[in-house]
């Protein structure tokens, strides 16, 4: 009788919520930005100058993480050995190099150590030697050990723990020292192509627009950068690389790339709690056996003065079906599992932060050259899933394709005149580490796409780690993630716990911890290519999935000022510049565009 | 025309959330995002703004504290000012820093430069403290525009509205006078790549307090830095009598 009734209150709940669907006809503006509404057609910019300032420089790079710095020291190092003058020249759009980085991490110097075999001495943050690897299947209430040795993709002996953010910034130092220039609060916003469709270069964006997408009093016009070579370096599914490889149609014969939504806190324990080079990971619960995704707890040695710190985070696939889960809520009560939450109690939250990762490896990998430039790092897709690891094939493109470029503008072929292919890049990244990890371990990750989901993932990465990948077919992911997300009819909302403010947290406190910022008065940068689509599509088929997998509270259904009905309010300025939105739209009419450069969030060391 | 002195100051971006350190001694401020504070960019823009009315020929950024501080002055300087001086302090010395030594600072450099008009935020974020203009005019013994939300130069000197409790004070000084701008006073402009690096090329002058004869010994100790207390949760009420009963139980009538 108590199920019937709570079985036919769930009914009720459905139908209010579909009736308040329908009934959503009203439709406000909401995306002003130029890349929806062309400033050419724009009475409000007839008198405004559009001039830009131009300069040229030899070697533009796009994005300051780990492949975009690595990039930069390549090219720098070999202009100073052969007493070359090459100018490089990278832009960041984070206020402060590391600003925008996160990432677990655990990283494998295999990349470092060629870079700078002595950047011990140099003072490189890698202070966590890993002294214990450990993986748990979690069950509701219960941990089965699953042993991890030598020969897994998981063993991590000879690799460190590191706040990749701080490395970052220490590569950033080095990159400077030798000669690179780099601009932190640059955002790359335009594409400028030469007469024959080459890439001639980016421009930096516009500042001083209005919220209604109208010209401020201090309205500047962004600068172009012209360069010989462009690598763009933006971490996973940049939004400057989603244009270039839309119009060089480097996709054309991948499968569409599929993702995980990371999340990340950081964590002041107790001392006893606190096992330095200590990496665990988990998977199972809380999620269901045919969800991707899992945990990661990383014990950090503590700098002098400081508090004992661990690094804990949780990755959903983004292949997702049910709409009602919400990756924040999970990560939120996975830390309420008996075997994890002794760790918190008594400690205090002091950052958090989320980010898309790529996932689709080997199957996804986009032809990385075209015209006039070249991907690099996870914009392009090189991170290793079973190893968890994309730092250190990041970084090695990143040398790879600076040598490239290095080579091509050495040798005169790569001019300002003229775009031309580094195909000499693509051919040095199949001959190295990077492509042969992925071809190793590109079934692993589909293997969880069967029936038996979980379970199936795990058997089958075994048997594929066991003949090191020699196995002789290729899994397909069998689609992009937006594509696999179920109607809300067909699935049941997750009840979540409330958070208890001492181990779980609610979104917005956590949204404030990331000390992200906009400038307000400026067109939203969460671009809709139809106003309309979010309440008839996403709020009406999908029950606003958006709202539920936004790390940052971007996204809220509200009712509508007069009248039954809601609309969708973009609160632009919690972004955190994760991508998911624009990954995981089911209706795909979310374009991420750079917002005002130096917006986004302020981490620290994450 | 006029040369125009202006101070800026290193803060804790105002977006971030500022966590106490462990041991009570301060906050935490290693790698934590910094920018110029917020009102110190309205007296550059100020400043700025003189300059290409000709009512100013040069602006010359100023500013105290550890070598970052260089990138709040280079920012000043995108921003249009001619030249900055780099004051260096660091360490123990920094944290007891306050706005008497700054003031003494300012006023010296404003004699050595020969500046004529003194601007600086009213205050910073970070200590909200509201001094260092009002110290600086005193020991220059100079006029003061503080809180300033317009300011007009004519022949005869500064017209000068000031935002006060009441509403609008507008007041009249001679030059050299010590302007503090307040929010409404203008909105600063960006700081554009093409300034950026043009500002590379300006001059950027390193020196330390004893250089201008300025003694920087404490006169505070900070005797510890606690969070505030956590905000207790509110509670809902079903009707008036249990408010009064909750009001009585409280002690608060």
């Amino acid at each position: 009788m108590a199920t019937a009734i709570v079985s036919s209150a769930r009914q009720v709940g459905r139908l209010t919520n579909a009736a308040r669907r329908l009934y959503s006809d009203v439709y406000p503006k909401i995306t002003t930005h130029y890349t929806i509404h062309p400033r050419d057609k724009d009475p409000r910019w007839k008198e405004v100058n559009m001039e830009r300032v131009a300069e040229e420089t030899d070697i533009l790079i796009i994005g300051g993480g780990p492949a975009g710095m690595a990039a930069a020291i390549r090219a720098r190092q070999i202009a100073e050995e052969k007493g070359a003058e090459v100018r490089v020249t990278l832009l960041e759009k984070a206020a402060e190099i590391g600003g925008h980085i996160l990432s677990g991490a655990c990283v494998d110097p295999i990349a470092l150590n060629e870079l700078f075999p002595d950047w011990r001495e140099k003072g490189a943050p890698l202070n966590t030697p890993v002294t214990s690897d450990k993986f748990g299947l979690l069950t509701k209430t219960g941990r089965i050990p699953i042993p991890v040795f030598a020969g897994l993709p998981n063993y991590n002996h000879g690799n460190y723990v590191v706040r990749l953010g701080h490395l970052v910034r220490w590569l950033s130092e080095q990159a400077e020292a030798l000669g690179a220039e780099v601009w932190p609060g640059c955002a790359g916003a335009d594409l400028i192509y030469r007469d024959d469709g080459s890439l001639k270069g980016v421009a930096t964006g516009d500042v001083g627009i209005a919220k209604d997408g109208s010209p401020k009093d201090m309205f500047e016009r962004g600068m172009e950068f012209h360069s010989k070579i462009t690598i763009f370096a933006e971490g996973c599914h940049g939004h400057l690389t989603k244009m270039v490889s839309s119009k060089f149609n480097l996709r054309e014969k991948s499968e569409p790339q599929s993702y995980g939504i990371g999340l990340k806190e950081l964590w002041e324990v107790k001392p006893e709690h606190h096992k330095p080079g200590l990496v665990e990971h988990t998977i199972g619960w809380p999620l269901d056996k045919n969800t991707y995704g899992g945990s990661f707890i990383y014990h950090l040695n503590a700098a002098e003065g400081e508090a004992p710190l661990v690094a804990v985070g949780f990755v959903v696939g983004l292949d997702y079906v049910n709409p009602y889960l919400s990756p924040f809520r999970e990560f939120q009560r996975f830390k309420l599992h008996p075997y994890v939450k002794p760790m918190f109690e008594g400690g205090a939250r002091v950052a958090y932060g989320a980010r898309a990762l790529v996932e689709g490896g080997w199957q996804c990998l986009p032809v990385p050259v075209f015209p006039g430039g070249c991907l690099a790092g996870d914009t392009a897709g090189y991170l290793n899933v079973p190893r968890i690891k994309g730092t250190h094939n990041a970084m090695k493109s990143g040398m790879l394709a600076a040598e490239s470029a290095m080579e091509l503008i050495l040798s005169g072929e790569a001019s300002h005149d003229k775009g031309v292919v580094p195909t000499l890049y693509e051919d040095k990244l199949k001959e190295s580490y990077v492509y042969k990890e992925l071809k190793q371990v590109r079934n692993c990750r589909p293997s969880f796409h069967t029936k038996l989901g979980m379970y199936g993932g795990i058997a089958y990465s075994a048997f594929s780690t066991l003949v090191r990948g020699k196995e002789p077919w290729t899994l397909s992911h069998g689609g992009a993630d937006h594509a696999k997300l179920k109607p809300a009819k067909e699935c049941q909302p997750i009840e979540y716990p409330k958070p208890d403010g001492v181990v779980t947290f609610d979104l917005l406190s956590s949204v404030a911890l990331t000390g992200t910022n906009h400038e307000s008065d400026q067109p939203p940068h969460l671009t809709l290519k139809d106003d309309t689509v979010p309440v008839k599509r996403n709020l009406g088929v999908f029950d606003g999935p958006e709202a539920r997998f936004c790390p940052a509270g971007v996204y809220e259904y509200v009712p509508l000022e007069t009248g039954d009905g809601q609309r969708l309010q973009i609160n632009a300025q919690n972004c955190i510049h994760c991508k998911t939105c624009d990954i995981k739209d089911p209706s795909q009419n979310i374009n991420w565009v750079v917002p005002e450069g130096g917006g986004g969030p302020a981490y620290n060391g994450m | 025309m006029a040369r125009v002195l202006v101070g800026v100051k290193r803060v804790i971006d105002y977006a971030v959330k500022i966590r106490v350190k462990p041991d009570k001694s301060g906050v935490v401020t290693d790698g934590v995002k910094h920018s110029m504070n917020p009102f110190d960019e309205i007296a550059v823009e100020e400043a700025v703004r003189m300059k290409e009315k000709k009512l100013a020929s040069e602006v010359i950024a100023v500013s105290c504290g550890p070598a970052q501080s260089q990138e709040t002055l280079r920012t000043a300087l995108a921003m249009g000012a001619d030249r900055a001086i780099h004051v260096e302090v660091v360490g123990a010395e920094y944290e007891t820093m306050q706005p008497i030594h700054v003031a003494k600072i300012l006023a010296k450099l404003s004699k050595d430069e020969k500046a004529d008009i003194v601007i600086v935020g009213k205050q910073a974020i970070d200590d909200d403290s509201n001094q260092t203009a009002q110290m600086t005019a005193a020991l220059l013994d100079w006029p003061q525009g503080t809180f300033a939300s317009k300011v007009e130069k004519t022949d005869a000197g500064l017209t000068i509205t000031r935002e006060i409790d009441g509403g609008l004070e507008t007041i009249k000084t001679k030059v050299p006078a010590v302007i503090s701008a307040d929010l409404r006073l203008n909105e600063p402009r960006y700081a554009t790549l093409p300034n950026i690096m043009k500002a590379k090329k300006k001059t950027l002058k390193k020196m330390t307090a004893k250089d201008l004869g300025v003694d920087l010994a404490p006169r505070i100790k900070i005797v510890s830095v606690e969070d505030p207390p956590v905000r207790q949760a509110g509670s809902i009420v079903p009707d008036v009598d249990t408010l009064i009963s909750k009001l009585k139980e409280g002690g608060h009538v």
